[in-house]
């Protein structure tokens, strides 16, 4: 590579790096946001506080009870003696679900008949209740086989054998934290490059910088690189820690995770050079990136699936490049992916990466005041 | 006698600097008097701001007592600032409010009732003369309306002290005439006291009383004549025909025993060192024709002095040295029927001009004149709306890497990196323009003896004192060597000093055949300039060499004008004529 | 000088805070990004949630294996072909399933062995393979309590067909309150209105303050007589009405365009609202006083308000699931108080402890807020 370039590119990295704010910028946000993420952002229940209003008292009841309390997911907080005392416990938040066993519960279940369960959920947060019930299903499904089997009731015809691929525990952990490889490296890289362009405009230097002979596709790789190294860096600081800290399993082949964390790389720096060309000042710049990144995460399949969204919404995401990695980085964790499986994710990313920097060269040229 | 309006005593501050303590004031003790202009001069660093700050109370001293109109600050802050005016060196106007609205803020601030606003309104508008502008955004005004706005905020309701730090930086010679007419209007009218910072020694001149600051100490506190006193009979100027002035102030400037030269009009002005007695026929020994005539000393010539005998160095001349090829005369810059639109607005309106090789070419005018405008296009930066334009035969717009190689660009505002040390902006020059290995270290090494930068070599560029910010940025442009330098205002708000230097060293270039392009707010800078324009939007009023210009200021009552004079007259003029 | 000693102190205070509002409203209503953030950002983050993200799943693609049709397994597909959840395709055989699912053409392979009819008419337990891609383990999670469905429902019809009614031994009744449909929604667009009011609140208010700094106006602004209290309410009242403008237009977006229901009283929501919007404002003035300069409080705004409101507040990830050291961290964030006073008003109506509890909570942080803002601010370029 040219030495202009390279004295360019060293430039932008003694420039961001020296300043102890930028410093601070790359690495504070990053570290609380993985440490947050990591571990407040998951949809797995643990605890959810229950209430049981048992008006029955007999042993089958207390069997049934037994089998909840003692699940991970579920931690009996209240017991109810009436049924008036059901509404303010989940009005307040305190229990977010109630069991109903009625009087004649276990003397139903010993004639042989079928004993209802009455559950009572909170829906305001409807994932939750969602998943609560869905726990309580299971529980339920294997006292059932077990009362069946011990007491000679036959047996349902057909049973489900359920088995999850990649993720045996559907521990979402593993669903979310590489996930957070695509957000920060993300995130980071469009900081740094969608203010560079802006900074200099801002303190006057770009000026200086375009009357030397630098040629505009020049100072565009001089700047491009910067946000590479760092991204690369820091995308590579978060799978050690997915991989030793949180004990993430890496089963497909890194050389796969790459290539496709370089291809997103070029279009992460691509679009924060374009946004960084536009803009006139650093709030600009900022403001800019901003707006770029919350629809680019919550479009991205980052935390709720793309299926799941209308159609018109999906093809939205075709142009999300954060789309098409954490399919790359999810698919080289947990399912094993190799290049291969994931060519249809890198070529989008090489499409939208070579768009954005040619744009970013054009307004270079043309927005020059 | 009235009691002072502003005292300190014993006061000191000082401020932590990248881990080092730097002390700003170092026991300063002055005492401004009532109902009269004291000015406040020095050179860059030598305290002034911090020292008005102190005045408006938002600093705190580490130790000292400060008594404004007989409160003591530290006591009681609000008390103090209801009662001074303070323009800060930036005044922070509301650019998106408009003019009427910032004067409502500030007299909403500063409890003017609503029944006498009016009356006040109208007189600081009549007096700014900007009337017609009242529902213009403060940040779509000219940097003059913006700076007289600024003051008719301050005087919204008349202080009894006005704080005024270097108002009339980046201001032109037009509006800055207007900015003083007011303040002395305020100070004859309602006896005001007023405490001013400044820049331009023309104006310390006119104040009643000086006080010299010199790293954060007080030099002296007389009258400005009082200053020039004891350099009577070491003043002289001199014209030798023949010999350019720029010419003879480069030579005249190294001789041991000269304390100062400076080139005034088509002149050349000395202050000798006490003792030395000069004789042209040694000065100049190949022109035995040359005349030393004796001048009254100026408060200038005080102030460089006095500075200059505390420093108690002489400096070097600066060396520098460049490589031109082509022959002198040739024609480098050509500019026919130069425009730029912006929507609607014409801020430059078909201008043409042509700079021959070796030649410093002025470009003056007001603010919003379309200097930069010009620059900016000469440099690629912008593109040219018609017209045609080309700087050693290319248009910079179009051409390629090796035709900007060539040129050297020093923008109006410091533009080097600021958290880089001295050295690694100058490094990353030298790699920008394809300097390597012997060459790039000798180049280095250049520019860190030639321009004194060397103490500072590992220090942040943001950090740097001004004087030395622009001598960075001028080292930096020069990194290659070029042939053709454009300096957009290079001396703006550098102290008297700094602008000596500056200009010795672009003297030395123009002689070595290096070609400038330069602008400036220093009317008397324009002297040094071969041939200069002055434009007012957007357009060239007038072109020719200094001394042509100024001629045509010439009247009965003025048979010498300067060339300051000559500019107002020619704006003036025109805007009689529209 | 002579009349201006006419006005009374007070009368001269009133004036000042006046002059203070009116330049800041008028700068709000010039600067198009206020008013982006203010009403375009709401307009935006409304609709990719209420749009964009769902947590419930539609026409899941399912990869059917059936190693034997007959009439048993009819049934047992048609259950899934007809439940709105699944979207499912026939494979031929388990090895072509298996390739779809790792290619991620579908999410879950139901898989019935060749044996499944004769194991089912023997009465034993026949057996129902799942394999689902737990990748997505919410999601996973998710499809297998639909599949859950699909299957009971089978059941169900099976056995009665069959002449057997079905009985388990224990049959779950649920009732889902204040959501009964459980529209992620209703659940999650209640809670955005938290997340707007704190870009205002704090992001704004931040960067605005910061500017301040950063263009010299407050050096001129800080030498008139103007008090630091009169400062911080003329900062405060424009942006109050501005984040209220706000929270009122994602309201009324929320309640006639995504048909959320409001179940609470207006004046409960109202009062709420302008209590968070305090705390809000007063951590936007904090981070102004503290950095002085826009770029690094629009990055501690980001890190310190935007994001926990995001993820800490309850408003997308329960706080029950977080490890105890994080559950202790989210009593810190004010986006959490608000929250939870918001899904209660929206979807369950009144419910005064949680109100108050949550009230009290916010009236405690904004008094130490309001405290900090006081002793930080002062009139001095130190």
């Amino acid at each position: 590579m040219p030495w202009h370039i390279l004295a360019l590119a060293l430039k932008e990295f003694r420039a961001l790096l020296r300043d102890p704010r930028s410093r601070i910028v790359l690495i504070g946000p990053p570290i609380a946001q993985l440490i947050v993420f990591g571990y407040a952002a998951t949809f797995d229940l643990n605890h959810v506080p229950v209430a049981i209003y048992d008006e029955d008292a007999g042993g089958a009841g207390r069997e049934l009870i037994a089998r909840v309390a003692g699940s991970p997911h579920f931690e009996v907080v209240a017991r109810l003696t009436r049924e008036a005392g059901i509404a303010p416990l989940i009005d307040d938040k305190a229990v977010l679900l109630v069991l109903h066993l009625g009087p004649r519960f276990s003397a139903d279940l010993q004639r042989g008949a079928s004993a209802p369960l009455q559950a009572i959920l909170d829906g305001r947060n409807s994932n939750t209740a969602m998943l609560a019930l869905s726990y309580l299903r299971t529980i339920l499904l294997d006292f059932n086989r077990d009362w069946a089997a011990r007491h000679g009731r036959p047996a349902p015809p057909a049973v489900l054998q359920m088995r999850a691929w990649y993720n045996a525990d559907l521990d979402s952990h593993w669903f979310i934290i590489p996930g957070i490889v695509g957000l920060l490296t993300l995130v980071v890289t469009l900081v740094v490059t969608a203010l560079s362009v802006a900074r200099e405009r801002e303190q006057g230097t770009f000026d200086q910088l375009l009357v030397t002979p630098l040629r505009p596709v020049e100072i565009l790789i001089g700047k491009a690189l910067p946000g590479m190294v760092i991204g690369t860096l820091e995308a590579t600081f978060i799978i050690v820690l997915a991989v030793l800290w949180f004990g993430i399993p890496l089963r497909g082949d890194p050389g796969a995770l790459y290539a496709g964390l370089s291809l997103f790389l070029l279009s992460a720096v691509g679009i924060g050079l374009m946004i960084s060309a536009i803009a006139v000042t650093q709030q600009q710049a900022v403001l800019g990136a901003f707006l770029f990144l919350v629809p680019a995460v919550i479009l991205s399949g980052f935390a709720t699936p793309i299926a799941n969204m209308p159609e018109v919404v999906q093809w939205i995401t075709y142009l999300d490049p954060l789309r098409y990695f954490l399919i790359v980085v999810r698919g080289v964790f947990l399912e094993g992916d190799g290049y291969a499986l994931l060519l249809d994710q890198y070529w989008p990313m090489a499409i939208i990466g070579g768009l954005s920097l040619a744009t970013a060269g054009w307004l270079f040229r043309h927005r020059m005041y | 006698m009235a009691a002072a309006a502003l005292t300190l005593d014993g006061v000191r501050k000082g401020f932590t600097r990248g881990g080092r303590r730097v002390s700003a004031l170092d026991g300063v003790s002055i005492a401004v008097r009532p109902g009269r202009v004291t000015g406040l001069i020095g050179p860059d660093g030598a305290g002034k701001t911090t020292l008005m700050r102190l005045a408006a109370g938002i600093l705190g001293p580490d130790a000292g007592r400060i008594e404004v109109l007989g409160i003591d600050v530290a006591e009681d802050p609000l008390a103090v600032q209801s009662a001074v005016g303070y323009m800060p060196q930036r005044f922070g106007l509301y650019e998106d409010l408009s003019v009427q609205e910032n004067l409502d803020l500030y007299a909403d601030l500063q409890g003017v009732p609503r029944a006498a606003r009016r009356a006040r309104y109208d007189e600081l508008m009549r007096m700014t003369g900007l009337a017609p502008f009242t529902r213009r955004l403060a940040g779509r005004l000219s940097g003059g309306m913006k700076q007289k706005l600024g003051l008719a905020c301050t005087l919204v309701r008349p202080p009894r002290l006005l704080l005024l730090d270097e108002p009339t930086v980046g201001v032109d010679p037009v509006s800055r005439r207007e900015l003083w007419a007011i303040v002395y209007a305020q100070v004859r009218e309602a006896g005001m006291t007023v405490l001013l910072s400044t820049a331009y020694l023309d104006e310390a001149a006119r104040c009643a009383e000086v006080i010299l600051l010199h790293q954060g100490r007080v030099l002296g506190q007389e009258a400005p004549a009082a200053f020039s006193g004891p350099l009577a009979g070491r003043t002289f100027e001199m014209r030798v025909e023949g010999i350019p002035a720029r010419r003879l102030q480069a030579r005249l400037a190294d001789v041991a025993g000269i304390v100062d030269a400076l080139v005034a009009g088509d002149r050349v002005r000395i202050v000798t060192a006490p003792g030395f007695v000069p004789d042209p026929a040694r000065l100049l020994p190949d022109h035995p024709e040359a005349r030393l005539q004796p001048v009254p000393p100026d408060f200038e010539d005080a102030f460089i002095a006095r500075l200059k005998d505390h420093d108690g160095h002489h400096r070097p001349p600066p060396q520098v040295t460049v490589k031109v090829s082509g022959s002198a005369g040739d024609e480098v810059i050509r500019v026919e029927g130069l425009e730029r639109r912006f929507g609607d607005f014409r801020a430059v309106k078909g201008i043409s001009f042509r700079v021959r090789r070796g030649e410093i070419f002025g470009l003056l005018g007001a603010n919003g004149a379309g200097k930069t405008t010009t620059f900016r296009m000469l440099c690629g930066l912008l593109p040219a709306s018609g017209g045609e334009l080309a700087v050693a035969g290319h248009d910079l717009r179009r051409s390629g890497a090796q035709a900007r190689a060539r040129i050297g660009y020093m923008a109006q505002r410091f533009s080097l990196y600021a958290n880089l040390t001295v050295m690694q902006n100058l490094a990353f020059f030298a790699a920008a323009y394809g300097l390597r290995r012997q060459r790039r270290r000798e180049r280095l090494r250049w520019a860190l003896e030639g321009f004194e930068l060397g103490a500072y070599r590992d220090v942040n560029a943001g950090l740097l004192p001004l004087g030395y910010k622009q001598r960075l940025a001028f080292a930096a442009a020069l990194m290659h060597q070029p042939e053709i330098l454009f300096l957009d205002e290079p001396t703006s708000g550098v102290d008297p000093l700094a602008r000596r230097e500056f200009w010795a060293r672009t003297n030395a270039l123009a002689e070595a055949g290096v070609t400038a392009l330069v602008t400036t707010h220093f009317m008397e800078e324009a002297n040094y300039c071969d041939r200069l324009v002055i434009m007012a939007e957007g357009e060239i009023l007038a072109a020719g060499r200094p001394y042509e210009i100024r001629q045509r200021a010439r009247t009965v009552e003025n048979p010498e004008p300067t060339m300051e004079d000559a500019f107002i007259a020619l704006v003036q003029g025109r805007e009689a004529a529209s | 000088m002579k009349k201006t000693s006419d006005l009374s102190r007070a009368a001269r205070g009133r004036m000042r805070l006046r002059g203070m509002i009116r330049k800041e409203s008028i700068q709000i209503m010039r600067d198009p990004s206020s008013i982006a953030i203010a009403f375009v950002l709401p307009v935006v983050l409304l609709f990719l949630f209420g749009y964009g993200v769902s947590l419930d799943a539609r026409a899941i693609p399912l990869g059917l294996v059936i190693e034997q049709p007959d009439a048993a397994t009819a049934g047992l597909a048609g259950a899934f072909e007809r439940s709105e959840y699944f979207a499912p395709r026939r494979f031929g055989g388990i090895q072509e399933a298996r390739q779809a699912l790792a290619e991620r053409r579908i999410d879950a392979i139901l898989w019935l062995r060749n044996d499944f009819a004769r194991r089912l008419l023997s009465g034993g337990e026949a057996p129902i393979a799942v394999l689902a891609n737990g990748v997505d383990a919410n999601q996973a999670r998710i499809t297998e309590g639909y599949v859950q469905g699909a299957w009971l429902a089978w059941l169900g019809r099976y056995a009665a067909a069959h002449g057997r009614p079905l009985a388990p031994p224990v049959a779950l009744h649920h009732r889902v309150w204040f959501n009964a449909a459980l529209i992620s929604r209703d659940f999650l667009v209640p809670g955005l209105v938290a997340i707007i009011m704190t870009l205002i609140g704090s992001m704004l208010t931040a960067m605005v303050v910061a500017r301040e700094w950063d263009r010299g106006t407050m050096e001129a602004m800080m030498v008139t007589p103007l008090r630091i209290r009169e400062v911080i309410v003329g900062k405060l009242v424009p942006y109050f009405v501005l984040g209220m403008g706000g929270m009122v237009f994602t309201v009324v977006l929320a309640v006639y365009q995504f048909d959320v229901p409001l179940r609470g009283s207006l004046w409960a929501l109202g009062a709420a609202s302008a209590l968070f919007m305090l705390v809000a404002l007063a951590v936007g003035l904090l981070i102004s006083i503290v950095s002085r300069n826009q770029f690094v409080a629009g990055q501690i705004a980001i890190v310190v308000t935007f994001l926990p409101a995001f993820i800490l507040s309850g408003f997308i990830f329960d706080i029950h699931s977080m490890p105890q050291a994080i559950q202790i961290l989210t009593h810190v964030v004010p986006a959490r108080y608000f929250v939870a006073i918001l899904q209660s008003l929206f979807l369950a109506g009144d419910v005064w402890p949680v109100y108050w509890a949550n009230m009290g909570a916010m009236a405690l942080m904004l008094a130490v807020l309001m405290a900090l803002v006081r002793r930080k601010a002062h009139k001095r370029l130190e």
